[in-house]
């Protein structure tokens, strides 16, 4: 079969790549763009490692071939974090000790990123659901919970003043 | 967040400290939340080949033939390695700290003992290329009967190449603890109670599965970028079974997606470190999740028998042992597990007489060995299982009953061992604190290292 | 049909430490030109942190800030031998040595702060934040900063040094098991309140609480982290884990996380956790092993805390409610 040209705006940027058939966004992320923060966990569909932004919603990179996605915006780990300091989200789960070995981190963060997005105030219900597609080993999620709901305050407080 | 209460060992803990005892950040914490943290997969090299295995289809059976020209034939495939080309194909991970015999082979020669087993290596460009010849592969088996039972192994025919069905401890059949007189104990008791409790294998489940890439050198060496849990393990075994001299091997690592004991075994380095070094190619062999589940090495399930000769005051007097430890195939650390997990017995008490016998078992299952709590954690569940059978049948407050019977400094343990910093009673106390349960007072007033008058 | 409220209890002990073939671990330590220090190990985190608390106890046993240590691990070219991460063993053995190895490159430091400031090294105090000065008298000192200069470009001395912790194998005595396996010994005690549904077999666990003994918590939000999490694996293994449902039979085997079951984010129970900390004589700053023994407890916790809501009483694990209802049936008569 032959190979195609897909083009994707990934953290902002603009790229065109020549794929595989049935290649998947995890793959391009990783070995294409050299993008290694989304982390690859099971390429089944069911630990949310590789979970990133696709026009703004959290999905599972592992699953989308990305003849699929054409033209979609994609946000990664690498294009969350700001060039100084940390995002709001990271701060809460840095601060909040919600990483162990760090593996499953990345799909957190963006999972979380996902809910905010569109659900800025959320429960503590909201934040479960939101991270229920995510596997986590190591914290028993109680630490990630709190951070999640950590970060909607955190990201509250900074959109406030920057409105001031 | 974290609590700590002091009210317990206030002078043992007096320290004038600065940094530790400090909840400072993790050192890998903005690594983490930045998905900086580089871990073994994120180190790539062109013109990587990938490895995918052939694995055994039957729990147990002879190998009458591999016919690997089909595969060769697949589109990138670059080679197929079997038992042939591993240099010194048997081994035994314990074998540097004096354990044998070797009883597992990297690839096994004429006969497979577990379902799942690696067979043969198949490199190609892509991961594709190497699942499509992997599955190309034509093994030719000769079923043989699986035993799957720990006990009915012990009697069963051998169907291991080096003799018995269980592991051999200096001349006995398992790993052995005497203590006092169990049988003396018993017919003093007031009353026998005898339980029996079993586990099921359980696995790991790291988010990120094993996996390595090797990478030959300009040198002459190979660099290993692995996730083990133990680098110099991995590199010892290597050179033996590679037979290269050591200082040939480079293993980089430390950086691990969760382990839980699971990333000790030594499996996937020594067969990507041969490929990289028949084809002067790095090759990548990593875990699929599927094979993290079924063929990386579980927990061993165990099964317990225990019985206990109880007086009517709630003191047990005599505790008796029987522990199957299910090795599966292979050795691996089963043989050390199984050591650990008789030393840990009868538990955290203080009983005169105790006999263990604890049998490491092989059955045609995945080989089981390390996780978090390994050769204790089903212990536990049967010991304290057994305590609450006991409690309920005297009708005693489990947590007495366990105070009654709990090891304190100074006292001696069944391997002979003098207890020291003990501090089950005030464990126990704390718990009851916690739940607002009130403990009888001369409980509530119990040391680990002062006794009562 | 109703749900069956029910408490059980469990207290273990954990050993720290394999003993089987002698069990070391070895630190180097060296500063930087500018007083920052690097601990060159080749031992494995795993996420239980021994990047962070081996820097914590270097930094205590140097009298330096923690930022101004860095661990560098693992690559066998450099960092010198390690047994692994298991057995409970960084922190007591790893730990051991990375003060064995700071204490040495301390005694460099003190001296060359001695030689530039014209006192006996023993008049001289690190103050933890920094500096180095004569004890008692904090103006008259120097920066470890210039302390390090002076040694790389002054004095040409390494402030460097080696560490090395080994617990020497013990054999054991076959007749009778005697032997010496571990070092110290952890402790732990939950209290698991727990649910039946006894037309399911469902069991909710509603709190675990635990009382954990860990000899010195190094840092008390890692060993915090350890318990919730390790509890949440006690209580994934006592109610859903394995890889073969229906031992010793092989079917049913899972292949993925659709099929191999574990508690999610919305299952976790409440847990209410307290750590209380008898120093162990032979761990650094008191240190013992900690990382595996929080899984144990909550699983016969959880056992009994069945049997006292609903009167089943599970012998294998996991605790599935094929097998609860199982043991209710018995119980009311009916035949499985």
């Amino acid at each position: 079969m032959k190979h195609s040209v897909v083009s994707l705006t990934i953290n902002g940027t603009e790229r065109q790549m020549l794929v595989a058939p049935g290649t998947t966004l995890v793959e391009v992320l990783r070995e294409n763009q050299g993008l290694a923060g989304t982390r690859r966990g099971c390429d089944q569909g069911a630990c949310g490692t590789c979970t990133v932004l696709v026009d703004g919603k959290a999905m599972m990179s592992c699953l989308l071939p990305v003849e699929t996605i054409e033209g979609a915006r994609v946000e990664t780990i690498e294009g969350l974090t700001p060039m100084q300091g940390l995002h709001p989200i990271q701060e809460a789960f840095l601060e909040g000790f919600a990483t162990q070995c760090g593996f499953c981190t990345s799909g957190m963060i963006m999972a979380t990123a996902g809910l905010l997005a569109r659900n800025p105030n959320p429960s503590r219900d909201d934040a479960v659901r939101a991270i229920s597609g995510n596997i986590c080993r190591c914290t028993g999620y109680e630490a990630i919970i709190d951070a999640v709901l950590d970060a909607a305050k955190r990201m509250q407080a900074a959109q406030r003043s920057e409105a001031a | 967040m974290e609590k700590i209460d002091t009210s317990f060992f206030t002078k043992e803990r007096e320290a004038e400290l600065s940094v530790v005892g400090e909840s400072v950040q993790r050192a890998d914490a903005r690594g983490h939340v930045t998905g900086q943290t580089q871990f073994y997969e994120d180190v790539t090299f062109p013109n990587t080949l990938h490895l995918k295995m052939v694995r055994s289809t039957r729990h147990h059976a002879l190998i009458k033939d591999i016919n690997t020209d089909a595969a060769m034939n697949v589109p990138g495939v670059v080679r197929v390695l079997t038992h042939k080309d591993v240099p010194n194909n048997w081994y035994t991970i314990l074998k540097l700290i004096g354990v044998g015999p070797d009883d597992e082979p990297v690839l096994p020669e004429d006969r497979v003992l577990f379902m799942g087993e690696q067979i043969c290596a198949v490199l190609a460009e892509t991961p594709q290329a190497a699942l499509e010849g992997a599955r190309r592969v034509v093994v030719d088996y000769e079923d043989l009967p699986p035993i799957f039972d720990v006990e009915e192994a012990m009697t069963s025919t051998p169907f291991k190449q080096h003799g018995t069905n269980y592991f051999v401890y200096e001349g006995h059949n398992c790993r052995r603890i005497r203590f006092g007189d169990v049988d003396k104990g018993f017919a003093a008791a007031d009353h026998i109670i005898e339980h029996r409790y079993e586990s099921a294998p359980i696995e790991h489940a790291p988010t990120e599965t094993t996996g390595c890439t090797a990478k030959p050198e300009g040198n002459g060496r190979v660099t290993v970028y692995s996730n083990t849990q133990a680098l110099y393990f991995t590199l010892d075994n290597m050179a033996l079974i590679l037979g290269v001299p050591f200082n040939k091997l480079r293993l980089v690592g430390g950086t691990v997606g969760g382990g839980f004991g699971g990333k000790v075994d030594v499996i996937v380095e020594p067969i990507a470190a041969l490929g990289a070094m028949l084809t002067n190619r790095p090759v990548k062999y990593a875990y699929s999740r599927a094979e993290e589940m079924q063929v990386s090495s579980p927990r061993a399930s165990e099964r317990l028998y225990i019985k206990d000769g109880v007086m009517n005051d709630g003191r047990i007097v005599a505790r008796k042992i029987t522990l199957y430890v299910d090795a599966g195939a292979y050795c691996r650390h089963s043989t050390y597990g199984t050591t650990k997990a008789a030393a840990h017995m009868p538990g955290p008490y203080s009983i005169p007489n105790v006999h263990v016998d604890a049998y490491c078992v092989y059955t045609n299952r995945t080989p089981s060995s390390a996780m978090r709590g390994f050769g204790v954690t089903i212990g536990d569940f049967a010991l304290e299982s057994q305590m609450d059978q006991v409690a309920r049948y005297l009708n005693m407050d489990p947590m007495e009953l366990r105070l009654i019977n709990a090891y304190r400094d100074g006292d001696m343990k069944a391997h002979r061992k003098k207890v020291e910093g003990a501090a089950l009673v005030e464990v126990i106390q704390a718990a009851a604190h916690q739940t607002g349960t009130t403990l009888a007072p001369r409980f509530a007033k119990m040391s680990s290292f002062e006794r009562e008058a | 049909m109703a749900w069956l409220k029910g408490r059980g209890v469990a207290a273990v002990n954990y050993p720290t430490g394999m003993n089987l073939g002698g069990d070391p671990s070895q630190a180097l330590i060296h500063a930087t030109t500018t007083g920052g220090f690097v601990i060159t190990l080749s031992s494995v985190d795993l996420g239980q942190g021994i990047k962070t608390v081996g820097a914590q106890i270097a930094a205590e046993t140097l009298g330096v800030p923690y930022e101004n240590v860095v661990i560098d691990t693992a690559d066998t070219d450099t960092g010198p031998h390690c047994m692994g991460t298991f057995a409970s063993r960084g922190t007591h053995r790893i730990g051991n040595a990375i003060m064995m190895a700071a204490r040495e490159a301390r005694e460099v430091m003190m001296s060359v702060a001695a030689t530039e400031l014209e006192v006996d090294p023993g008049d001289l105090v690190t103050d933890g934040k920094g500096r180095i000065h004569v004890n008692g008298a904090p103006d008259k000192g120097m920066s470890v900063v210039d302390v390090a200069l002076a040694a790389h470009f002054k004095l040409g001395k390494t402030i460097s040094g080696r560490g090395m912790y080994m617990k020497p194998k013990s054999e054991v005595v076959p007749e009778t098991g005697e032997m010496d396996p571990d070092s110290c010994q952890a402790h732990a005690c939950t209290v698991a309140d727990v649910e039946v549904d006894d037309e399911t077999g469902e069991v909710r666990v509603l709190k675990m609480t635990n009382a954990y003994e860990i000899g010195r918590a190094m840092n008390p939000a890692l060993a915090h982290q350890q318990i919730v999490g390790g509890a949440w694996m006690g209580i994934s293994h006592a109610l859903y884990e394995t890889t073969e449902p229906y031992y010793p039979d092989r079917a049913h085997g899972p292949t993925d996380f659709s099929q191999y079951l574990m508690p999610g984010p919305g299952d976790i129970a409440e847990m209410d956790s307290v750590i209380i900390e008898r120093p162990s004589s032979n761990g650094p700053y008191g240190a013992k092993g900690i990382g595996e023994m929080t899984a144990n407890s909550p699983i016969p916790a959880i056992a009994n805390a069945i049997f006292d809501a609903c009167g089943v009483r599970v012998t294998s694990m996991p605790f599935t409610p094929e097998k609860i209802l199982r043991g209710l049936d018995a119980l009311r008569g009916i035949a499985n």
